[in-house]
């Protein structure tokens, strides 16, 4: 086999491993309670019907979102736990915003976007500044803006709320219809409409692994999320990188429930989801902060949400199922690539031996040939 | 004793302390260790040596249960064992001080020693006990209440050692211990190794300083290519024979030629200070001057302002005073990073913290510190092609050994991860190098080779300011020295005519400077 297909091979079996790991744990607690294992299965994993892959790819879309914000603190070393204030914070002011309407159509929603970026970056920011200048750890910070966050939109909620009517819950004006983002319909029918915002967060994808891998900024923030002393060695100033990252991060949290907003409720109220940010962190770990892994991790996490929605209903086992799913499935990600890492290494020590072997060995301690693959040490 | 008698007698069987055989060690792309064979003998000092790569570390980290060996055995007291953990090899015995450093710098002394060993002697007054009964008998002369971040490299060395002792290894392996040290550390260390020696512990010491090994060892075991060559007795064998076993060329030594040195001023450092929170300032009214072609070598027992001073230079610590020109320009007030691209190339003095990216591969370590210019960067991004071409003509140049520039630079042997930075450094035309211990833990071989890049450089017109712990790369490759004590500039010194002794003192403030 070639080392491009071995390496891919490896590549994919890592994922699949614990996918499958996940799936058996899942099974024996389905089988510990006396609940049908396998027609749990059947239901979760049975081929979506147009319906519910629009409802997969829509809240992918939202999941996908929240990984990359997480993801972006991750790889500078940075734990920001608030991506899920950032995007309460964010959805609500877009949420006013869009819905005072001060400016027409489109120009609208631009503005209600920058505002729902520049809110969120900004609730990052308290925790980036808090770090970079009194060295408050981002993650205990980050907790408690989630908490302030929460009580803070609930607050002016209740002041800029409209009552929605026929029914009792409170919500922002809603956005008017020009200022909407269209979706486009993947099937016939009601409801397979698929959020515009899509290709939003795809771009988002597409900039995330551009500027980390392609621009100096990018280097100088992995550089810091490795060695904070190698940064300031060689001119990174970490502060400034901190508080950046934060931003970003906390920007692109902004963006999180606008799918939703612009897409489908066009309004906040106090039924808006919830625990979007958390549900992040998972996604951001299960892809390994790499665009694609994070947008697999994503279509996956909206599968199985998607698809256990039916569980109570027809095999009678409660969906929360799945939860323990995706939570094993993060728990084994983590070991699997471990694993597959070790075996990695082993084929390819095997392979330097056989192609060691093959050449005609120089008796000890005399002279040695050069040899072009191999480096003897 | 007994080498007459016919079968080897029991105890001479028990005299042996370590005895490795046919050990093997294959990493990807490399083979570290092949058939390797050594027996150390109990109370002796046996050293290891051959050149960077050769796989010293590797197989000292197979002894101390830090990676397990893919083929051999090995034999502590004559009996064998498996070590798959460093826990294992302390349970027989086995002790080991890192090449690079493995204390935790906002912890003290104690809390470094008993970390981990809590069992033994508890954390309070019996540990303190039992640590200041083993610093007095072996001479370590430590501070238990001390934070290891104040410490020098000489005084965290004694403590690793101690934090080995105290789990009571009688087995201890020394990584390229003296590699930091200055001549009379040198020389306490040897006195403390003795002394271990003489209480019939085992101690197997790794160095590049062949006249060191010569001087301390019982018995020499030259490594080439991953594979024991041969172990030699230093009575038998002068430096440079060991130095053709290790790489099969002559030892060379350092020399100036004529001076290029011009009136040109390249690098003008005017009253530089450093106060320090609790009293004596750490840098204290440092004045001097560089010009084009010409290598300022800075002399000092370390810890006396020198890593403060280089970064001062590049602008990495808060609250100096004084003024920083160069060619012309006023750098004082400006981020490292613009004095990087104003021409600095830095070689710092902690390879491991300050220059690499470990888990990074070679070509991405290429790039840091140099992000702003080719052949990091074309049109404005980050340009691979470009940095592992370039990559690929340091590890040629500089005779990096490893399989190529993909490989991470955690997977490089301590001597060949310096080689690269040198070869970063010196690459894009600097016009001031600042390189602290440009050399150390690199071969003799190797050495050469950067001296004479260095050497060549500077005729072509690069400022140097050389720090170095090894008085006869100062002599040889300075234009000028300054010693530098208690964060001062005591005195200057003309390398044609000053003698290491005469170093030496000034250095330690013992004699008159001049
Ligand atoms: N973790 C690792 N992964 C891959 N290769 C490794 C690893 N550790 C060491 N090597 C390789 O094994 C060889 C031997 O390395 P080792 O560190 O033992 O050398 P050394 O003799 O201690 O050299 P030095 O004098 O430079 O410290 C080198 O070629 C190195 O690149
Ligand atoms: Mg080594």
């Amino acid at each position: 086999m070639s080392p491009r297909a071995t390496k891919f091979l490896l590549g994919i079996a890592a994922p699949v491993l614990a996918l499958v790991t996940a799936f058996a744990i899942t099974s024996l607690v389905l089988i510990a309670a006396g609940d049908p294992a396998g027609e749990v299965w059947g239901q979760i994993l049975s081929v979506p019907e147009t319906r519910k892959l629009t409802n997969i790819i829509n809240n992918a879309t939202v999941l996908y979102l929240s990984g990359l914000a997480v993801a972006i603190g991750f790889r500078m070393n940075l734990f920001n736990i608030g991506v899920d204030g950032q995007y309460r914070v964010g959805a609500f002011v877009a949420a006013v915003v869009a819905g005072e309407a001060w400016l027409p159509g489109y120009l609208n929603t631009l503005l209600a976007v920058a505002a729902a970026i520049l809110c969120g970056a900004a609730w990052a920011g308290i925790a980036g500044l808090l770090r970079a200048t009194r060295g408050v750890s981002e993650v205990i910070s980050t907790i408690m803006l989630n908490f302030i966050a929460t009580s803070l939109v609930a607050f002016f909620l209740r002041k800029a709320a409209v009552r929605v009517e026929g029914s009792n819950s409170l919500g922002t004006k809603v956005i008017p219809e020009g200022s909407r983002i269209p979706s486009f319909s993947i099937g016939s029918g009601p409801g397979t409409e698929v959020y515009g915002f899509l290709f939003v967060a795809i771009f988002a994808g597409f900039a995330f692994w551009f500027v980390l891998n392609k621009t100096r900024f990018g280097f100088d923030l992995r550089a810091t999320g490795q060695s904070t002393t190698a940064a300031v060695a060689n001119g990174i100033s970490v502060k400034k990188m901190t508080i950046l990252a934060m931003l970003i991060s906390g920007g692109v949290a902004g963006l999180v429930g606008l799918p939703i907003l612009f897409g489908s409720a066009y309004s906040y109220g106090s039924t808006f989801q919830s625990g979007l940010g958390f549900a992040g962190i998972a996604i951001a770990l299960l892809g390994r902060n790499n665009p694609i892994g994070i947008a697999i991790g994503a279509l996956l996490f909206s599968f199985l949400n998607e698809q256990s929605n039916a569980l109570q209903i027809l095999v009678g086992v409660s969906p929360d199922i799945v939860a323990i799913t995706q939570g094993v499935i993060v728990l084994t990600v983590v070991i699997s690539y471990e694993i597959v890492r070790r075996y990695g290494v082993r084929l390819e020590q095997q392979h330097v031996a056989q192609a060691l072997a093959s050449e005609a060995p120089p008796p000890p301690g005399g002279p040695s040939s050069a040899e072009p693959e191999e480096v003897r040490a | 004793m007994s080498s007459s008698a016919p079968a080897p007698a029991p105890e001479d069987q028990r005299s042996i302390a370590v005895r490795l055989r046919g050990i093997g060690k294959r990493f990807p792309g490399v083979i570290a260790n092949d058939d390797v064979n050594i027996d150390v003998k109990r109370g002796t000092i046996h050293a290891i040596v051959g050149e960077n790569g050769a796989g010293k570390s590797t197989l000292m980290k197979i002894l101390y249960g830090v990676q397990p060996p893919d083929s051999g055995t090995i034999e502590i007291n004559g009996e064998v064992v498996t070590l798959s953990s460093p826990a294992d090899a302390i349970r027989a015995g086995v002790g080991m001080v890192f090449q690079h450093f493995m204390l935790a710098d906002n912890f003290t002394v104690l809390e470094n020693v008993v970390l981990g060993a809590e069992k033994l002697h508890g954390v309070g007054a019996a540990a303190r006990a039992e640590i200041m009964r083993i610093s007095d008998a072996y001479g370590l002369d430590v501070e238990p209440d001390r934070l290891v971040e104040e410490l020098g490299v000489g005084a965290r060395q004694r403590v690793e050692i101690l934090k080995v002792l105290f789990r009571g290894a009688r087995i201890i392996i020394l990584d390229e211990p003296t590699a930091v040290l200055v001549p009379h550390e040198v020389d306490e260390l040897f006195t403390n190794l003795r002394g271990l020696k003489e209480e019939g512990l085992s101690v197997i010491f790794i160095s590049h300083k062949l006249d060191e090994v010569l001087s301390v060892a019982e018995e020499i075991t030259v490594i080439r290519r991953g594979t024991t060559v041969k172990t030699v007795d230093p009575a038998g064998v002068t430096a440079r024979q060991l130095a053709e076993l290790m790489v099969g060329s002559e030892l060379p030594s350092p020399s100036t030629e004529t001076s290029t040195v011009t009136d040109e001023v390249l690098l003008s450092v005017q009253h530089l200070g450093l106060p320090s929170p609790e009293g004596r300032p750490l840098l204290n009214d440092i004045s001097f001057d560089i010009h084009r072609g010409e290598i300022l070598g800075i002399a000092g027992v370390e810890g006396n302002g020198q890593a403060e001073l280089v970064e001062a230079i590049m602008g990495m610590r808060h609250g100096v005073t004084g003024s920083v020109r160069l060619s012309g320009t006023d750098l004082s007030h400006v981020s490292t990073r613009d004095r990087r691209e104003s021409g600095i190339g830095y070689i710092p003095e902690d390879r491991q913290r300050h220059g690499l990216l470990l888990d990074s591969p070679l070509w991405e370590n290429r790039i840091l510190g140099h992000q702003g210019r080719p052949p990091s960067v074309k049109h404005g991004l980050i340009d691979k092609r470009g940095a592992r071409t370039d990559t690929q003509r340091i590890i040629e140049q500089y005779d990096v050994r490893t399989p190529g520039p993909d490989v991470l630079a955690r997977a490089l042997s301590g001597g060949n991860q310096q080689k690269l930075i040198v070869g970063r450094e010196m690459s894009g035309d600097p016009i001031l190098l600042i390189a602290s211990h440009p050399t150390r833990g690199v071969d003799v071989g190797a050495q050469a080779a950067i001296w004479d890049h260095i050497k060549d450089a500077r005729r072509k017109g690069l400022a140097v300011l050389l720090i170095s712990a090894d008085l006869d790369e100062l002599i040889g490759l300075s234009d000028r020295i300054e010693v530098i004590l208690r964060g001062r500039l005591v005195g200057a010194f003309d390398p044609g005519d000053v003698t290491p002794e005469q170093l030496g003192s000034a250095m330690t403030g013992a004699g008159d400077p001049a």
